[in-house]
């Protein structure tokens, strides 16, 4: 799903890092966050709900809506479109149960 | 810590207010949610008659490089919960950052269009898939269909476009308790003539002309086609809106539907569409909570966007050293936003005593706001400028209580 040329903003020049979501590996880019990374993966799941287990994913991206909480390394309800991957960092979906 | 401004947002009105501030030796610290400065001018893309492309993640770098030459201390990551009386900004690290001075430059956020099927993962509001595409670069699908008919929308469908993305169509909003007004193909032809200045082709540039008539505009909204009419190569569809979003675990189609003049479905003529991503573009309000939290007061300005924190011309609230800018004070676009931060940071350097001739150089700053105002390529709401005016009122009417 990435852009790699573009009209306007042209090539893309980014460090790649090395992310796992749900015990797999993916590569992603410095300084993008969890939600671009995983979606460049065309992976959209990022939690289910609460209540009714119904999936979630990035919706207003700006932080605000908190639909995007993963989680990071342990820590949960991490958002997703606002958090910057790093090297080694774990990721996993989100449910209601507490692990 | 102990600053002369607390600046609360790094986008283009809070970075230009910390660097106005800044250059003229005040002490300033910058907060915002995000790892980088910019906002969501990140974002933005688009081509300027005479200026050429506006790369908004271009121009945020630049800024955020200057506001770093000036020492502006920036706080990324970390989430403000609190401001406290004579003003201590609560950092959900710990941290305390005090300052006489604090400039709430939160932005907006976008309303939702709650449609069946629109919590599953694919649908997006329209900024995010913006921010995403031109920020991240990455796509938010491989065929997007677009819900609501705005110039944030219309720009975004073009920036798809440009990227590769298949946009199945731009979609009229469903009607409903939330999207009455908006939705009915008459609302949304009186958006496309504000736009027509933009418009890609000639044919689109004359029938934008015309639609400054209202008469024009009420044939326009019944004569307009089912089938839509392109836009950049992309489907418009003013009389045709989205049921519902379907998909097991995300996205994988959407039910479209024919709807007449006034909005209504005609239910007989739904539609599948296959596609892997929604986009929802239900417009924007500002995102205040922060300057509701010290006790500011509101007013309700529809021209404005809705609630925003009543301010005075110099951009102060109704508390003391709490000053605001931005899209907090009304929608407009990021050239609006730094003009306004930049009168912000000239009312604070004023009032910190950094600043000979305050009363002409803030005079000079509002005039620039004014300017950005009139120049503006891309106009959100629809009477801004007498929303701008009722604004003012409120604040003389409030001072003269």
């Amino acid at each position: 799903m990435r852009i790699n040329e573009h009209p306007i903003l042209g090539k893309q020049d980014k460090d790649a890092v090395t992310i796992t979501y749900n015990g797999l590996n993916y590569e992603a880019y410095e300084g993008e966050s969890i939600a671009a990374a995983l979606l460049a993966h065309n992976i959209r799941i990022l939690r289910y709900s609460e209540k009714c287990h119904e999936p979630r994913g990035i919706y207003c991206g700006i932080g605000h809506c908190y639909e995007c909480r993963v989680m990071v390394d342990g820590e949960r309800s991490v958002r997703a479109c606002i958090t910057n991957v790093k090297d080694g960092m774990h990721i996993r979906y989100q449910t209601g149960e507490f692990l | 810590m102990t600053y002369d401004l607390v600046v609360i947002g790094a986008g283009p009105a809070g970075m230009s207010a910390a660097i106005k501030a800044a250059s003229y030796g005040a002490d300033v610290a910058m907060v915002d949610e995000n790892p980088v400065a910019g906002g969501k001018l990140l974002g933005q893309l688009h081509e300027e008659p005479q200026l050429g492309w506006w790369i908004g993640s271009k121009i945020a770098r630049e800024i955020a490089a200057s506001a770093q030459k000036l020492d502006i201390e920036f706080f990324p990551e970390k989430i403000v919960w609190g401001i406290f009386p004579h003003w201590k900004v609560m950092l959900h690290n710990g941290e305390e950052l005090q300052a006489d001075n604090v400039l709430i430059a939160t932005g907006a956020a976008e309303k939702a269009i709650p449609i069946p099927g629109w919590t599953k993962p694919g649908v997006m509001a329209i900024g995010a898939a913006q921010t995403l595409t031109n920020y991240y670069r990455v796509k938010p699908g491989n065929k997007v269909a677009i819900i609501g008919v705005d110039p944030l929308s219309l720009a975004v469908a073009h920036e798809l476009s440009m990227a590769g993305v298949t946009v199945a169509g731009i979609f009229a909003a469903p009607s409903n308790e939330f999207t009455s007004d908006q939705s009915a193909p008459i609302h949304v032809i009186e958006v496309l003539s504000r736009m027509s200045h933009l418009a890609p082709n000639r044919m689109l540039k004359i029938a934008g002309k015309m639609l400054k008539n209202p008469f024009m505009k009420n044939i326009a909204a019944k004569f307009y086609p089912g089938f839509g009419m392109n836009v950049w190569g992309i489907p418009l569809y003013l009389k045709k809106t989205v049921l519902t979003i379907e998909g097991v675990e995300q996205v994988e189609q959407i039910k479209t539907v024919k709807t007449d003049q006034e909005g209504q479905p005609k239910r007989e003529s739904t539609k599948t569409v296959d596609v892997d991503c929604v986009c929802i573009s239900g417009g924007l309000y500002p995102l205040s909570e922060l300057v509701a939290a010290v006790g500011c007061e509101f007013v309700c300005i529809e021209e404005l966007g809705g609630h925003i924190p009543l301010h005075s011309p110099e951009m102060e609230t109704t508390r003391d050293g709490i000053f605001v800018a931005g899209n907090i004070t009304g929608i407009e676009g990021a050239k609006v936003a730094m003009a306004q931060g930049e009168l912000a940071g000239t009312t604070i350097i004023a009032r910190l005593g950094l600043l000979e001739n305050s009363r002409e150089s803030i005079k000079i700053a509002q005039d620039k706001v004014e300017a950005a105002r009139q120049h503006a390529l891309i106009k959100f709401r629809q009477n801004i400028e007498y929303g701008r005016e009722k604004s003012a009122q409120l604040w003389y009417a409030h001072k003269n209580k």
